[in-house]
């Protein structure tokens, strides 16, 4: 056995041959992220009675190849938001240790932690204006979702470029075409928060992610939703979409080898 | 027929572009977008008002039917209470609460360190500067500034993206800019209109453009955006109009058409 650590795991020298470290760019220009490498796709939310719900699938992809089935995109912020992640996942996790040392830190202080939902989504999203306008860009598009200063549902996006918006029910990427509109027909803009169930939202979401899996290539079928009410946050990070129906698959032409 | 069969030799035979090399793929990253919407802005002899739809677009897609695009400068707390100095800026939204956020602080920091108001006058030129700062690298927004002069006129002021500025009575901007302000020259500057019977032809007396009293301004402002809302697909859902005058700012919103 070697009885050097710093050689435990590592390809042993004498079966592989030496390291070689010019795989390994220490000089030379430092490249920016141009493009995302691995990839989240929807994040979905949805304001209610009380609180907010939020869902992502747990996939991560790589291009088109499903490359990570159980990747957790909802994380918490100590237990006072949740934050969705679409888009980059190593950026996603660079994101979440950014705000967990925040947590950390903030628990830490005299006063506490204090930062609500609110002050993480403009903390987020200067982060990412700020490094888009260095031109290195986080490749993310998120949702927060969790309460603001005056103890209202709070549910608002960010994304790569720091554009920020708020609205009842959000979604990114493929979700902004396929789960909005669903969601604002069945809770048309105008109505009022008190009308919107949790039960109902958490219902609406479930439907969008199923929607999502038909017809979304970079989706799957398992799923993470978060609650966020009063009492805390209630996260399920393993459920399973539920009474699939492929039967209309049977019904598209237009596709594939068929003739007629 | 040269020029179909010719030396063309990357370009002929395909009806589509040209098929892609290895190495000519580059994504590169833009950071600009276009968040749509339409703001305007008309002044009087004791009033201003600056307006914008509250519709935030990405392409074809409404992100939100609520998105302020008017904001109060220099109030005395993230309310605007204590204000009396309106910015509205449309286009790059990012940019925009960017560009918002520093002039709010620092017509606040002014204000500590003084102990009195900024004038509209002078928050107008530091706008510019903060503009040109970043000349090579613009806030992707169209700027309208908006208050009273130290005389109590209602004063406007019109920006592009690098700090040009001018003050003027009335300003639209964004995306349906080309379809409010011909309607502005006519209605608020009285352009092409003539005193009827006043002579034949060319020799037809212009009519002078007078300051308009703030309902009819209003009334502009809503006529304005209902039109811009039938023909401009990025406008619409809701109008914001923020209306400053010498007992303060007045914000009202109204309906407009979410389709």
């Amino acid at each position: 056995m070697n009885h050097f650590p710093e050689a435990w795991g590592r390809p042993r020298n004498d079966v592989y041959g030496a390291y070689d470290h010019s795989y390994l760019q220490t000089s030379g220009p430092k490249a920016h992220t141009s493009s995302p490498a691995v990839t989240g796709t929807s994040v979905v939310g949805v304001k209610f009675n009380g609180g907010v719900a939020i869902a992502t699938d747990n996939l991560a992809s790589y291009g088109s190849l499903a490359r990570f089935s159980d990747v957790k995109r909802l994380r918490n912020f100590g237990d006072k938001a949740m934050v969705g992640f679409g888009g980059d996942v190593s950026d996603m996790q660079y994101l979440d240790r950014l705000l967990d040392s925040m947590d950390i830190k903030e628990n830490y202080s005299h006063h506490g932690n204090m930062l609500n939902a609110k002050n993480l989504h403009t903390y987020l999203a200067k982060v990412f204006y700020k490094r888009r306008s260095e031109f290195n860009p986080l490749w993310n598009h998120v949702l927060v979702a969790g309460f603001d200063g005056q103890g209202e549902p709070f549910l608002s996006s960010a994304d790569l470029l720091g554009t920020t918006f708020s609205a009842p029910h959000l979604a990114t990427g493929f979700g902004a075409h396929l789960a909005v509109p669903i969601l604002r027909r069945k809770f048309p803009e105008g109505t009022p928060l008190e009308q919107v169930s949790k039960e109902d939202a958490v219902e609406a979401l479930k439907e969008c992610l199923k929607v999502l899996f038909y017809r979304d290539a970079r989706s799957a079928d398992k799923y993470s939703i978060a609650v966020i009410t009063k009492d805390g946050i209630d996260l399920k990070e393993d459920e399973q979409i539920q009474g699939q129906s492929w039967a209309f698959a049977e019904r598209i032409r237009g596709y594939g080898a068929q003739t007629a | 027929m040269t020029s179909l069969m010719g030396n063309h030799s990357g370009t002929i035979g395909y009806s589509f572009s040209e098929p892609t090399s290895a190495n000519v793929k580059q994504h590169s990253f833009y950071p600009y977008t276009d968040n749509g919407g339409s703001t305007l802005g008309i002044t009087g002899a004791d009033f201003a008002i600056l307006a914008g739809d509250t519709r935030s677009t990405s392409g074809y897609n409404i992100n939100s039917r609520m998105v302020p695009k008017v904001f109060k400068i220099g109030g005395d707390d993230e309310t605007g209470e204590g204000a009396n100095i309106i910015l509205s800026v449309v286009g790059f939204a990012a940019d925009g609460n960017a560009l918002k956020e520093k002039l709010d602080t620092m017509v606040r920091m002014y204000k500590y360190q003084h102990g009195k108001s900024m004038s509209v006058g002078a928050c107008a030129q530091r706008l510019s500067t903060i503009l040109y700062e970043k000349r090579f690298f613009p806030y992707y927004v169209h700027a309208i500034l908006a208050g009273l002069d130290e005389e109590g006129v209602g004063a406007l002021y019109s920006y592009d993206p690098v700090g040009s500025y001018e003050r003027e009575q009335c300003r639209a901007a964004g995306a349906a800019s080309s379809l409010i302000m011909p309607f502005l020259d006519n209605q608020v500057n009285s352009k092409n209109q003539y005193i009827p019977g006043s002579g034949e032809g060319h020799a037809l007396v212009p009519k002078k453009a007078e300051p308009l009293d703030k309902e009819t301004a209003t009334k502009l402002v809503k006529d304005a955006f209902t039109s811009a809302v039938e023909r401009h697909i990025e406008v619409g859902d809701g109008l914001q109009l923020v209306i400053v005058t010498r007992e303060g700012i007045e914000e009202v919103f109204h309906a407009l058409k979410q389709d």
